[in-house]
């Protein structure tokens, strides 16, 4: 009795899992046919890579932003402390030298602690400071931008080691994709097998209940916001890696393209609810727009109304099917 | 029968995914009556209202306002033909005037603009009419939950209703106030009003009600006329149930042993002085007194929810630091709060998520999480509980109120907790799943854990402790043995022995 009821309600799960998860993905696959039978070329290898190659850094910033949405919080800082991570690299292979094999290691790792820095401090404002995480992200986008400018003295700095170009995609083209899928792997594992996945989940669910669980909310939460800079870090290293120059005025506008992946994959703006996967779709969705757009010929000014049009249609399918 | 037919029902259906909500249920309500409608939790009555009022929408069946039968689409629909309701949860806006929210989206308005003036006085005409006293001015969030239940009641007899629909409105009033709303259902009901009550009290029916209709399982069961006030209470509770209740307080078989818990001397600024108290393994020690006494507020204070400014907690003789929930939970202290929405479960995740969520630990297999182990813990605990879910995969927030209140004794069982502090455990739970939870309590008590229960129905209080403290104003007015308690001697402690 009670193993044909489990039955049942398995079956009416994966029904609706069908319904509301795979809606997006629909979506992806209508787009790449569509694409295709006007510009066959679409659906090359080559272009396929340069899809995924694009995506990328959108897509490794999206990581930490999703889990941090989970929590019912946002972080506008990426874009600022991608740039601030990117032009320290820069100016510590200008220090150390280019060819000197230990600079790229330093880089790396310099650029991994400046992006779990700032997100840690984000989540030392909202947690002791007691601001909200649209505010506190706020200041820290404007300070992580100051600061860039500042030790750049607002120019671009190049080169960079060889170790860190060839991360960025030069040379071996997959790099990027291969580190961006193991970012994945890990951020899906992470909220599926662990404690802090978990509890991201339960602040954003309830924030009080979770408190009366005896979940250590704020702890959790910096957790979460060292993730999300982490995350830029990572994405940092990539973008001077393909471009081999640091720029201070990087990363302007990343964490709307980033939200956008987001919300497209089917995280709540209001916390407790959100999937990986749909993160890596969401990300997937606006590569392969703008990537069918340019192959279509439309002007680059026109692919923002499209893009802007999809984010709305996607989270409005979503509220629709919510109210049903 | 003289009077006129406001609503009839006819042959409702209505389906959630995989739950037959309403199957083939008929209702109807006359001119100047008042319909209690009664069932456990999960029977469908909320469910029919709601369709009534335009919230949801029925599969099949006809409606019919008047005498015509009438497509109620939407929530406007419904109050623009005459309907109106009062939820169970309140729907105010904490930061706008007790006159804003009564009147709002139909402010009155002068030249384009909102006749403030002719607000506030419409609005204190209409509380006065009440016999309530607040002012129309205050905001929301400076009122105690019962007087915004007062100013919902407002709300909704300041619209010209024909029908009014009343989704436990005394589940929160003090015997005072519920007296002074029968006053108020009784004016209405003369002017010619057609009131819908649900309620769980049910002695209550007995003075409100004229007829009652009663549910079970989403099914129609019998509508039963109160001739001359006479009520056959114990019919009616067989009718809901569908068995016969023997006692409402399940009989004890518990031993008291050794003091686990003790607190001393907790004092938090402005809302409590130095209350004591302790409770011993297998002993259930009520905690009465009025709304706003500070029960729950000193069990935050003992479990770290809330900052208290002095004060001792000992555990088994040794004293403990308890600085944050954390530290309480690590202490096996379990909270069971009286918001159990709010506060105890997130209503996104599945049943056995928030089994495990005080707990993750006991899951944990090499730092990770063992979902695996997770689902069979789950399970085990939904069977003992006797939870009635479709699956463990289940949100909670599809269960019926008894059975959100039994995931979150679940949590706390899970993490292996000796004190349990239930907050109002009862509250908006039917008379079925009621009994249930007091054997759950006996259950536990018989295991050796120590219960503290607040509790506003004194009925439950005498049926349930073995020791009673009694609060009021922030203080431990006084103590009873359960031989020498009785409703006199608790209210006369409750008031402040005056």
């Amino acid at each position: 009795m009670l193993a044909k009821r489990e039955k049942v309600a398995r079956v009416k799960k994966e029904r609706e899992f069908k319904i509301s998860e795979y809606f997006v993905v629909f979506g992806l696959i209508v787009m790449c046919i569509l694409i295709s039978i006007f510009r066959p070329v679409f659906f090359t290898p080559r272009n396929i890579i340069n899809v995924l190659l694009q995506i990328s850094i959108n897509g490794v910033i999206a990581i930490g932003l999703t889990m941090v949405i989970i929590t019912g919080g946002i972080d506008l800082s990426v874009g600022s402390v991608i740039a601030l991570a990117g032009v320290t690299m820069g100016l510590l292979t200008d220090a150390f030298g280019a060819e000197n094999p230990a600079t790229a290691f330093i880089c790396i790792v310099a650029a991994l602690i400046i992006g779990t820095l700032a997100g840690m401090i984000n989540g030392l404002f909202i947690t002791k400071g007691k601001l909200p995480p649209f505010i506190a992200t706020l200041g820290m986008m404007s300070i992580a931008r100051g600061l860039a400018l500042t030790i750049s003295g607002g120019k671009g700095v190049a080169p960079l080691p060889k170790l860190i170009q060839t991360l960025g995609g030069t040379g071996i083209i997959y790099i990027p994709i291969i580190v961006m899928g193991c970012v994945y792997i890990i951020a899906w594992w992470l909220l599926r097998y662990t404690k802090l996945g978990r509890n991201t989940y339960a602040i954003g669910g309830n924030n009080e209940a979770a408190i009366l669980s005896g979940i250590n909310v704020p702890i959790t939460t910096i957790k979460v916001y060292s993730i999300s800079g982490l995350c830029c870090g990572i994405a940092s290293i990539l973008l001077v890696g393909r471009l081999n120059t640091a720029q201070p005025t990087a990363g302007i506008g990343y964490e709307l393209d980033a939200i956008a992946a987001t919300v497209i994959g089917g995280t709540s703006m209001t916390g407790g609810e959100g999937k990986i996967v749909g993160t890596f779709i969401g990300a997937l969705i606006i590569g392969v727009l703008r990537n069918g757009l340019n192959l279509l010929n439309v002007s680059s000014y026109l692919q923002q109304v499209v893009i802007g049009l999809v984010i709305i249609v996607a989270v409005m399918s979503d509220t629709i099917r919510d109210k049903k | 029968m003289a009077n006129q037919t406001l609503v009839k029902m006819k042959n409702i259906c209505m389906e959630f995914p995989g739950v037959k909500a309403l199957d083939n249920v008929d209702f109807d309500l006359h001119e100047g009556e008042v319909h209690v409608l009664l069932g456990e939790n999960g029977a469908g009555k909320s469910t029919l209202m709601k369709i009534l009022c335009g919230v949801f929408k029925k599969k099949s069946g006809t409606i019919e306002y008047k005498g015509e039968v009438v497509d109620i689409k939407d929530v406007h629909k419904a109050q623009e033909i005459g309907i109106s309701i009062i939820y169970q949860e309140l729907n105010l806006i904490p930061y706008l005037t007790v006159a804003e929210n009564i009147f709002i989206g139909r402010q009155p308005m002068h030249n384009g603009m909102v006749n403030w003036n002719k607000m506030y006085e419409d609005a204190d005409k209409i509380l006065k009419s009440l016999h309530v006293d607040i002012n129309p001015r205050a905001k929301i969030l400076d009122l105690g939950i019962a007087q915004q239940q007062m100013v919902e009641v407002a709300k909704a007899t300041s619209v010209k209703a024909d029908v009014l629909i009343m989704d436990e409105p005394t589940s929160a009033l003090t015997e005072k106030e519920i007296k002074e709303l029968f006053r108020t259902m009784h004016t209405l009901k003369k002017s010619g009003v057609g009131i819908i009550y649900i309620s769980h009290r049910l002695e209550e029916i007995k003075e409100v009600g004229d007829r009652a209709t009663i549910l079970r399982d989403g099914k129609y069961i019998d509508t039963i006329e109160f001739k001359d006030g006479v009520v056959d209470l114990d019919n009616i509770i067989k009718l809901m149930v569908g068995r016969d209740l023997v006692s409402k307080f399940p009989p004890k078989d518990t031993t008291i042993g050794e003091e686990i818990f003790r607190v001393e001397n907790i004092s938090s600024k402005g809302l409590l002085k130095n209350c004591s108290f302790n409770v011993k393994s297998g002993e259930i020690l009520g905690v009465a007194g009025l709304m706003g006494a500070g029960r729950t507020e000193l069990m935050r204070a003992v479990t770290g929810a809330d900052k208290k400014e002095s004060g001792e907690v000992f555990i088994r003789g040794e004293k403990v630091e308890i600085k944050n929930f954390g530290d309480a939970v690590d202490n096996h202290i379990a909270y069971l709060s009286e918001d159990r929405k709010g506060q105890g479960l997130v209503l996104l995740f599945d049943v056995k998520q928030n089994i495990t969520l005080a707990n993750l630990d006991r899951i944990k297999k090499n730092g990770l999480l063992n979902l695996s182990k997770e689902k069979k813990d789950a399970a085990e605990l939904v069977e003992a509980l006797n939870i009635k879910t479709p699956s463990i995969r289940q949100k909670v927030r599809n269960l019926s109120g008894g059975n959100q209140q039994k995931v979150v004794v679940a949590k706390w069982l899970y993490t292996e907790c000796d004190i349990l502090i239930f907050d109002e455990p009862t509250r908006g739970i039917d008379v079925g799943a009621k009994v249930e939870i007091y054997k759950l309590m006996l259950e536990l008590a018989k295991r050796g854990k120590a219960i503290i229960m607040i509790s506003s129905e004194l009925p439950e209080i005498l049926g349930m402790s073995d020791r009673i403290v009694v609060m009021h104003e922030g203080e431990i007015s006084g103590e009873l043995s359960i031989e020498e308690a009785d409703q006199v001697k608790i209210l006369y402690l409750a008031t402040g022995g005056k």
